[in-house]
């Protein structure tokens, strides 16, 4: 029987949302590693963003329930640990996307570049802990929003 | 391999009773972005005891998950430093208890990241990244609080003064390190000693307190020859859900 094209299978999985920040995609995430079919059985790799993470089992359903919904059943998700998982496996679309949402993408420098509400540029950190493992509460002194910095790992 | 299977508790035991103690401050926390942080804090913990715990079950080989170990041992069968099972006190000896783990925790899991036994080195370099994030908001919160008001410093020298002593054991060797030494798996824990007073005595400094003199240490939560009262009041909350309902799932 013929099976779609992985490429088929990766956009299927970029349509899956992340279930914190559902703006965007679990591909825009970095955390899909890697799609291989071994005959009619498909593997897919995921590697967890923070180890304590809560939502990863809920991630791991939504990945499997996203392939069922397009006739994929036949599935086996496999956990990698190394290479870590790195905020560099951003996709620039879901970074774009996370400043259109109102949280800072991570930025090379390890701090916001910009405030997500206003662009002003006087930030200060409120905490290194956010709503999630993955992001840090920061304030812009310019237009005093709070706003989520998605941190640098 | 029972030293392996040893050493992979004394790694998941220190996580998985250093996030339960931090978890006891969730709705407690002198302000919400600290609450929020030290939830936080606690998951990595316990999402890394996952992680040592799982693998200790499978190097057992007894079938016994990551869950079986945290939930269905007793006291004795724990092999974490008795640093961690401490009370929490007030936040500036919940916040030196995790500095100290913090700093201790980094630094080995740097060097696990170069363990012969892949497993564990893919286990250190995902633990590693959480740790360094740790540790750099432990230790400048013991230096805002150490070199903070009169009344803050007092109560960080007084935590400093009574969890400086068990420092020690962190530090220990025995026959299971010895094994893992000889098979290229884990550091001697002893070699750590250098790197850690290197960063603990910068920032103890940079905080105005003063590390105390006397070198001794409490000992034998690591060898599980004897913990302290308060591990087994631990316990008690944290099992006591599957030791009422075995088994019980949500």
């Amino acid at each position: 029987m013929a099976h779609p094209s992985t490429k088929q299978v990766w956009d299927w999985l970029d349509q899956v949302p992340d279930p914190e920040i559902p703006v965007i995609s679990l591909v825009d995430l970095g955390i899909i590693r890697d799609v291989a079919w071994q005959g009619d059985h498909l593997d897919v790799t995921v590697t967890p963003t923070y180890s304590g993470c809560p939502a990863t089992t809920q991630i791991n359903e939504d990945i499997l329930a996203g392939l069922a919904s397009h006739g994929l059943t036949d599935v086996t998700l496999h956990r990698q640990l190394s290479p870590a998982w790195t905020t560099d496996w951003l996709s620039d679309k879901g970074k774009a996307a996370l400043e259109r949402f109102g949280i800072a993408p991570p930025a090379p420098k390890g701090t916001p570049e910009r405030c997500p509400h206003c662009g002003g540029q006087n930030l200060e950190k409120t905490s290194q802990f956010g709503s999630t493992p993955c992001k840090a509460l920061w304030r812009c002194t310019d237009c005093l929003e709070p706003f989520d910095y998605f941190k640098c790992i | 391999m029972d030293a392996l299977f040893q050493f992979l508790l004394r790694m998941g035991d220190n996580t998985l009773v250093l996030g339960h103690r931090v978890s006891e401050w969730c709705g407690h926390s002198p302000i919400l972005e600290e609450d929020i942080a030290l939830a936080n804090t606690a998951l990595d913990m316990i999402g890394q005891t996952q992680l040592w715990l799982g693998l200790a079950g499978e190097v057992e080989g007894k079938g016994r998950s990551a869950d079986d170990l945290a939930f269905l041992r007793d006291a004795w069968d724990f092999r974490n430093v008795l640093l961690v099972e401490l009370p929490n006190g007030d936040f500036g000896q919940t916040m030196m208890r995790q500095f100290l783990f913090d700093a201790w925790n980094v630094t080995m899991l740097g060097r696990l990241m170069q363990s012969s036994d892949k497993r564990v080195a893919d286990i250190a370099e995902k633990a590693s990244k959480e740790a360094a994030y740790h540790v750099e908001r432990s230790g400048d919160t013991v230096v805002g609080l150490g070199d903070g008001t009169e009344e803050s410093h007092a109560r960080m020298q007084a935590a400093l003064d009574y969890l400086w002593p068990y420092v020690g054991e962190m530090f220990e060797s025995d026959d299971v390190d010895a094994a893992m030494v000889e098979a290229g798996i884990s550091p001697d824990p002893a070699s750590l000693r250098g790197e850690f007073d290197e960063l603990v005595g910068r920032v103890l400094a940079e905080a105005t307190l003063t590390i105390p003199a006397s070198p001794y240490a409490h000992k034998g939560g690591r060898t599980g020859y004897m913990h302290t009262e308060h591990l087994g009041h631990l316990l008690a909350t944290m099992q006591w859900l599957q030791r009422a309902y075995p088994g019980a799932k949500w």
